[in-house]
């Protein structure tokens, strides 16, 4: 007889969701892989996860995590965010959205998230453009890049995303590749134990869409990519993390301690209460 | 007012917005996020320094989109919660309000109209949000909409409007204008036995057995974040599991005229109006927020010089009362309507009026309708 198998990870995916939506080589299976190898390791309690996501291929990765989860609107999962992890400080809140949800129509939110401090934890799959949509450009396509919007190459200079992470107070900023499956599980589970507001960046292949407009047409292409120009600087200044076809530079760059929006706002709430006469 | 508890029974002497935030307060509100803006900012104000004394949350949020979506994830981990803002700020939500429409999330949105379009006159009123409150955001859907006339009003209806946001899961609209917003009145607040206050309903299946957008007698029970149901919520189209089917036909069909009949079979429950001397009446004034009480002053003026006028007060505005429209168009040979923009809900009054004709009396700019300017159209039209 066969023994049926069963993944062990699956408990944490809603199966009824799957198959999922991504591309042949696409990184956002990896990504939410290490996630809940993440929670699975850390031992998370699920019925106090929420997994909130904007639009976006990734987006959908907060419907296939088998938590409580809201897909937002796009470039909302920010502010949603917020208001739930205030609303209930015990639940652990967690942002898988994309660079263009997250950093252009979603960017305000983003640095104001990181400004307050607010306990919730990010992780953007950035694959240099819009996926979902057909591969127009984005806030992180890369200067001279190919696609559907820039078929003359990018003019616009892409963001640094750890620099904005870090220039905005998070606590907590790293970037990975998808090849890097074991660091950035670690960074996952480092960054679900902090209190206030961070940001992993995980660079991931999307070689239907982006790739095949820039020389890397398989996923394997990409990750050869990452292989080939990866280099680990712990701790080296985030203003200088270059992406570019020679160099990727990964890390954790920042590892702080700041105290809680949400910590902050219970603090006060209960010295107002301690000084009220009759309370 | 501060350190006092939640509930401030008596007698009071209070401008609109903080009677609606007191009103926010005693209907169970933890949770409001807002950014600032002129004529909505008190309610803000107010709040920041009453909701951390009775343990509750304020936050001002980056801006007004944030500010709805704040409101939403809230709502979903469990608190009742509100935003308030004015007109543009109101155009910035649109979007969110029908996230919130589409996931059934129960949120109040006070919107205090001051005159538009863009920036518009900030400090002064309007009625200019009537239609962007019904029809705003993209896609069918129903929504719920009060206009109180007064300071008391704006304390009560802010309760109402809870309730009904609980009731029904969705996201219910105050739209008041500036002058009722601003105006200090005499309010009275009642002691706790005479207030109603309805909370949403939970589900009593267990999580296995949980669909978060199964209805029940049209509204699906609803669980939160944190309470092991382990639900998904999404601006798609969705099943009754929540999850995305956004090819089917069938599903959109059946969730999208259901999102519409929560509130168009409840309507006699939701809508209310005050009639003032329609028995008789051969000119009916349809008013609404402010103008109805110059309109109300008229319509008494008017049975002193002997004309048989009444005055139909909206107090709902969405869902439309169309019925009691209807009703007085009926018997009265004329219905005016005035109202502090270019032509809005007149346009329903039409509809539902059928055959009566509807004299439309428009005013912009600094302040409403004087009384004499309604008895004038009401002695013009006898």
């Amino acid at each position: 007889m066969v023994q049926e198998t069963v993944h062990p990870l699956s408990k944490y995916l809603r199966e009824a969701m799957i198959p999922h939506i991504w591309c042949t080589g696409c990184g956002n299976g990896v990504i939410l892989n290490c996630f809940v190898q993440a929670v699975d390791e850390l031992e998370m309690d699920l019925d106090k996860l929420v997994v909130v996501s904007g639009i976006g291929c990734i987006g959908r990765a907060a419907g296939y995590t088998n938590a409580d989860s809201f897909h937002t609107t796009h470039g909302r999962s920010l502010a949603f965010a917020t208001g739930a992890k205030l609303a209930n400080p015990e639940l652990n809140v967690v942002v898988i959205s994309g660079d263009g949800d997250l950093f252009a129509i979603g960017g305000n939110h983003f640095i104001h998230a990181a400004r307050r401090n607010i306990g919730v934890k990010v992780i953007c799959a950035n694959n240099f453009n819009y996926g979902m949509t057909g591969g127009q450009q984005g806030p992180t396509t890369p200067l001279e890049a190919s696609t559907t919007t820039t078929p003359y190459g990018n003019i616009e200079h892409p963001f640094n995303l750890v620099h904005l992470a870090a220039a905005s107070g998070a606590t907590y900023v790293a970037r990975w590749t998808t090849l890097h499956v074991r660091r950035l599980t670690q960074s996952i589970k480092r960054m679900l134990q902090k209190e206030g507001f961070c940001f992993i960046e995980v660079i991931s292949p999307c070689p239907e869409i982006f790739g095949r407009r820039n020389k890397m047409r398989t996923g394997l292409e990409m990750m050869d990519w990452f292989k080939r120009a990866s280099v680990v600087e712990n701790f080296s200044d985030p203003s200088k993390a270059e992406i570019s076809t020679e160099k990727l530079i990964v890390g954790e760059f920042v590892n702080t301690e700041k105290v809680s929006y949400e910590k902050f706002l219970h603090e006060k709430i209960s010295q107002i209460n301690e000084k009220r006469v009759g309370w | 007012m501060s350190k006092k508890g939640v509930l401030l029974t008596g007698a009071h002497f209070m401008n609109g917005d903080i009677a609606c935030a007191e009103g926010a307060i005693v209907a169970g509100c933890r949770f409001f996020a807002g950014y600032p803006i002129t004529p909505a900012t008190e309610i803000a104000e107010h709040l920041s320094e009453r909701m951390p004394e009775i343990g509750r949350i304020y936050i001002q949020m980056e801006d007004e989109i944030a500010s709805i979506a704040a409101v939403i994830g809230a709502s979903y981990a469990g608190l009742k919660a509100m935003t308030a803002t004015s007109g543009p700020g109101f155009s910035l939500m649109q979007e969110n309000i029908g996230l919130a429409i589409m996931t059934e999330t129960p949120c109040v949105i006070v919107d205090i109209m001051r005159g538009g379009p863009s920036t518009g006159q900030p400090t002064m009123p309007g009625q200019q949000d009537v239609m962007q409150a019904r029809w705003g955001s993209h896609g069918d859907y129903e929504i719920i909409a009060l206009a109180p006339s007064s300071v008391q009003e704006m304390f009560d209806l802010t309760i109402d409007a809870f309730n009904l946001a609980e009731t029904y899961r969705v996201p219910t609209l105050l739209l008041a204008d500036e002058i009722v917003a601003h105006m200090w009145e005499k309010i009275v607040i009642p002691t706790a036995e005479k207030i109603r206050i309805v909370n949403r309903k939970k589900p009593n299946v267990s999580p296995e057995e949980y669909l978060p957008f199964m209805p029940d007698d049209l509204v699906p029970p609803m669980a939160c974040f944190g309470e092991g149901y382990r639900f998904h919520a999404t601006g798609l189209t969705h099943d009754e599991h929540g999850y995305p089917k956004t090819s089917s036909s069938e599903v959109q069909e059946r969730l999208v005229k259901r999102l519409c009949e929560k509130i168009r079979r409840n309507e006699d429950k939701i809508m209310r109006v005050e009639e003032v001397m329609l028995d008789d009446a051969d000119v009916v004034v349809v008013a609404y927020g402010i103008v109805a009480r110059a309109a109300l002053s008229a319509v008494r003026k008017a049975r002193e010089m002997g004309i048989k006028a009444g005055l139909l007060r909206l107090i709902t505005l969405w869902p439309f009362p169309q019925n009691h429209v209807a009703k007085i168009a009926g018997s009265a040979k004329r219905i005016i309507v005035p109202e502090m923009n270019c032509g809005q809900l007149v346009r329903e009054v039409e509809r539902a009026a059928k055959e009566t004709s509807v004299v439309f009396l428009s005013k912009l700019g600094e302040e409403p309708h004087t009384p004499m300017e309604i008895l004038e159209a009401i002695r013009r039209n006898s």
